[in-house]
């Protein structure tokens, strides 16, 4: 039952043809499972007990945390060694918030170190692999989380975004991703990576899921000065599946074949995929034009996020010291003490993006590397926004392809491409509404589509994604281990 | 060598008076328990984050405001980043970029002149927990981690010990008038980093600046640069000036003596950026006029309006000024009739004097503008004497009654010429013998007679009256 939509499950709570009781025993077995065959969870509540149904839609149902969210007695560990042994003693608002509705957390799932990766290979519990075909990744950050949702251990999850977390895991693990404005749900209690792009996200299996579950975590918190009132909103009422005469556009540079110099058979496979995405749009009455984009600005985004975001991390992970929380080192001095802490307890992947978020930060540095990547954030923001005074929505494909080997043995991703993977942290950037939903396979594995919007226009990016995602056939997909 | 002056810039960190925390919901006071006044981000817990006090913003730009110093479009934050073990986050919330005030420029008086002050910047930041050192530990007391600090920093434009130390009570008395701080340097409130240097008379260009960081008395504040000045002009007549180096040094009040602690070269990065978690906030005019409305006058100015409107003496005012209760107490007496000298005569000593003995604030003192009117009018219409005034000032504080309580029957002054003369009538008629001595030269025995009548009426007879009427009777 773990497996069906939030309402299905609703229905049956209430119908009383299952207790929440059962659904947790099943979400904890699967747990198990799911941890044995793909590594995705940093710990299992085996404790965990069901809940009374009420009116909430989430009430009585199983869900997973990724372990960069407090969680008031549990261990949480940012998938660091740094935190292995911290237990908080507060909830996040966006937990406390599920909590109060009576949803159930069974497990906290690996992420790559706090966030600060895409592959969900770098977190201290090992490599999360990818339910479809564990030869390959989940991406990340928000790794075990999307594994999990594919894997039906909970019909929901929560990731958190700072460039793609949600939205690239979502795709490779055939599932839905949804990354609401910037400030529409609290940040109080997530571990921060890089506090002005990092946004509470959902893992789902079908958009009205995500709508759902937002709609209980959204709202102005004392706690985050930059959230702000979205009482007026309600998401899930807002799924017509009325789409028509919506506008949306593609930026052509990224999706035409053309533009690539000897593309792989993947990339034409998911542009060719993507472009039947586009027809299915205008079968629904979408509007759809393709946009052109200075292609220089579409290369300097992934420079402008690393710059950005590092720098932010550098100084958001400075509270880990070892002192307060996390295993001291037993070093007698204190700076020896720090600095044992901090060498022991980062994977050398963190600690290049530091040594980065340092360097531009620096007094010498920071004109050229960190205020200039301010100055390209927003100009691309602006650009962004311009283009959303004509359009509901940009609509592109998420990666090259479908989820990449574990082993390394990846084809080098060219310039040209190398946009493709990184266009999703636009989003981040302007704070804006994103969402991800699978729109098919290649390879035989699933590959994602992405709609992102205006700031505060969730509902209709939402719509849109739930309008297009009833002309495919990849919604409450279960991932199927491929050979 | 020529002859030298001293150039000198203050840093000055206060903390300020608030219900909360700059950036954390945990109460600002003082606690002598360790950690007992804390929340989740007074320890950086992961996942916190920081929420304005809007209390903490108005009181700075307030101070803003009084400095003369002009106050951005918007207010925001940035980070200041090191690691230290009193500073949970590894980084310090303050304003680089966009202080609430830069620059200010106000007058302070020094040996009765006034001097001009330039105020380079003023900004709001938090404090850090406290640290005590042991013999081989080291204890965190987060209590006052994320207390609201103000730090003011002027142009290097002052130029001797006394002219900083007047600077500092000047800025400490405004605090204090506008209510944003205690500024209790007893308690550590206020803390300076000091700048100095030399530089030949008449020289274009500054010498090399020492800072000295984290003075913590105002005492401090004026050994270090007496020590400073002395340390840099010796070096430079002894043509060892080089030696002064670029630095940053502490001061050891043991040896009374400052000391490196590191050089310009290892200055640290502190690697600001704009703290992302605080949106700009639009500072608007009319939050600043409502700001600006709600400044009191401030003590300089009080000053000079006693001397110049009410003809106070210098010194009395300077009393009067130190602290703002007192001030409004002494401008309701005279707003209400009092004479202002009469007022500023009790004021400045039976109450003061009674307020110190009882360690209490003038605001609880139970002699308010009114009842000393009373007390003052009875004297003024000579029901009283300045001495019975004084015993009724008591009475009414032991027993917290009204004035006129004590005036009326046996207590008040009998000044009714009537009663007096019969009364000396019948003094008279019992010490003849004495009013022929007294005909016969011994003009001493006036004050016999006047002390007769004291002792009759127990000191109650009006003293220049009975005076007058003795003369009367025995000299006509």
């Amino acid at each position: 039952m773990v497996d069906k939509s939030i309402l299905e499950i609703h229905k049956a709570l209430e119908n009383g043809t299952i207790t929440s009781a059962e659904l947790v025993n099943e979400s904890l077995n699967k747990s198990r499972e799911v941890q044995e065959k793909y590594n995705a969870f940093v710990s299992i509540i085996a404790d965990a007990k069901g809940t009374d149904v009420t009116d909430s839609l989430v009430s009585g149902i199983p869900f997973g945390v990724k372990d960069n969210f407090s969680t008031k007695d549990i261990l949480t560990t940012g998938s660091s060694n740094t935190l292995n042994n911290y237990v908080p003693i507060f909830n996040a608002t966006a937990v406390g918030k599920l909590l109060n509705a009576g949803a159930v957390i069974t497990n906290k799932t690996v992420l790559d170190e706090f966030g600060l990766g895409g592959t969900g290979t770098t977190g201290h519990t090992g490599v999360v692999k990818n339910p479809w075909d564990i030869t390959r990744m989940c991406a990340g950050s928000s790794a075990g989380s999307a594994c999990a949702v594919a894997a039906g251990v909970y019909p929901f999850a929560l990731g958190s975004d700072t460039g793609d977390s949600v939205r690239k895991p979502a795709a490779y693990c055939g599932i839905v991703g949804y990354k609401p404005t910037y400030g529409m749900i609290s940040r109080f209690g997530l571990f921060p990576f890089a506090s002005s792009l990092d946004t509470v996200g959902v893992l789902t299996r079908n958009v009205e899921d995500a709508a759902i579950v937002t709609d209980v975590m959204k709202g102005k918190d004392s706690h985050d000065m930059t959230t702000w009132d979205s009482s007026n909103m309600h998401l899930k009422n807002a799924l017509t599946g009325d789409v028509k005469g919506k506008k949306l556009f593609y930026i052509k540079e990224l999706c035409d074949i053309n533009n690539y110099n000897n593309p792989s058979k993947e990339l034409v496979e998911h542009l060719e995929n993507f472009h039947k995405t586009l027809w299915l749009c205008k079968e629904l009455g979408i509007e759809v034009s393709g946009e052109s984009i200075d292609q220089e600005i579409l290369n300097a985004i992934g420079s402008v996020y690393v710059v950005i975001s590092c720098a932010e991390a550098t100084s958001n992970l400075s509270n880990l010291t070892g002192i307060i929380y996390g295993p001291r080192s037993d070093k007698k001095n204190i700076n020896d003490m720090m600095i044992d802490y901090r060498t022991e307890g980062f994977s050398p992947l963190i600690k290049r993006r530091l040594v980065i978020g340092s360097y531009v930060l620096q007094k010498e540095n920071q004109e050229r590397y960190f205020k200039n990547a301010q100055k390209l954030r927003r100009l691309i923001v602006n650009l962004m926004k311009e283009f959303f005074e004509k359009y509901d929505g940009l609509i592109l494909p998420v990666s090259c392809g479908s989820a990449k080997l574990l082993d390394g043995s990846i084809d080098k991703v060219s310039r040209e491409a190398m946009a493709l993977e990184d266009h999703l942290q636009i989003g981040n950037f302007g704070g804006f509404p994103s969402i991800t939903i699978p729109n098919g396979f290649v390879n035989d594995l699933p590959v994602g589509v992405n709609i992102t919007g205006n700031c505060y226009d969730d509902e209709n990016v939402l719509n849109l994604a739930y309008a297009l995602e009833s002309k495919m056939p990849c919604k409450n997909q279960i991932a199927k281990e491929a050979n | 060598m020529k002859k030298q002056i001293a150039v000198i810039g203050l840093e000055m960190h206060c903390e300020m008076k608030s219900n909360s925390k700059v950036f954390s919901s945990a109460a600002n006071s003082y606690n002598e328990t360790p950690n007992s006044n804390i929340q989740l981000l007074d320890m950086a817990f992961p996942g916190t984050l920081p929420v304005v006090n809007k209390k903490c913003v108005k009181d700075a730009l307030k101070v803003s405001l009084a400095l003369n110093c002009s106050q951005p479009e918007y207010m925001y934050f940035d980070r200041k980043n090191y690691y230290y073990p009193d500073l949970p986050k590894g980084y310090q919330i303050t304003q680089m970029d966009s202080p609430v005030g830069v620059n200010g420029k106000i007058e302070i008086e020094v040996n009765d002149k006034l001097i001009p002050v330039l105020i380079h910047d003023v900004h709001l930041e938090e404090d850090t927990a406290s640290l005590d050192h042991y013999f081989d530990t080291s204890t965190i007391d987060y209590n006052r981690c994320g207390v609201p600090l103000l730090e003011l920093v002027t142009e290097p434009c002052l130029h001797s010990a006394e002219e900083a130390v007047a600077f500092i009570n000047h800025i400490i008395q405004m605090y204090r008038y506008m209510d944003v701080s205690d500024a209790d340097t007893k308690r550590g409130q206020v803390r300076c980093d000091v700048n100095v240097s030399i530089m030949d008379e008449d020289a274009k260009d500054f010498g090399t600046r020492v800072e000295v960081k984290n003075v913590n008395s105002i005492s401090g504040v004026q050994d270090v640069i007496n020590y400073e000045i002395k340390r840099q002009t010796e070096l430079k007549e002894q043509g060892r000036y080089s030696e002064v180096e670029q630095e940053t040094r502490r001061w050891n009040e043991e040896t009374m003596s400052t000391i490196r602690m590191r050089s310009k070269v290892d200055a640290i990065d502190y690697k600001y950026f704009v703290e992302p978690n605080i949106p700009k906030y639009r500072i608007t005019k009319e939050w600043l006029s409502e700001i600006k409305s709600e400044i009191p006058k401030l003590h300089l100015e009080r000053k000079y309006n006693y001397i110049e409107s009410l003809g106070l003496s210098s010194y009395d005012a300077g009393v009067l000024v130190k602290n703002k209760d007192i001030s409004d107490y002494f401008e309701e007496c005279v707003k209400i009739g009092i004479d202002a000298k009469m007022a500023s005569n009790w004021i400045t000593t039976s109450i003061m004097g009674y307020l110190n003995n009882e360690e209490i604030d003038i605001k609880d003192f139970y002699i308010n503008p009114k009842r000393l009117k009373d007390l003052i009018d009875a004297i003024n219409s000579g029901v009283i004497s300045n001495k019975q005034a004084k015993e009724i000032f008591n009475k009414v504080l032991e027993t917290k009654k009204e004035v006129k309580d004590f005036l009326s029957s046996d207590n008040a002054q009998i000044s009714d010429a009537d009663t007096l003369i019969s009364l000396i009538d019948n003094i008279l008629g019992n010490n003849k013998a004495q009013i022929d001595d007294y005909h016969n030269g011994k003009t001493n025995l006036f004050d016999y007679f006047v002390g007769q009548v004291m002792k009759e009426t127990r000191g109650k007879a009006n003293p220049v009256l009975t005076k007058e009427i003795l003369n009367k009777k025995l000299n006509s």
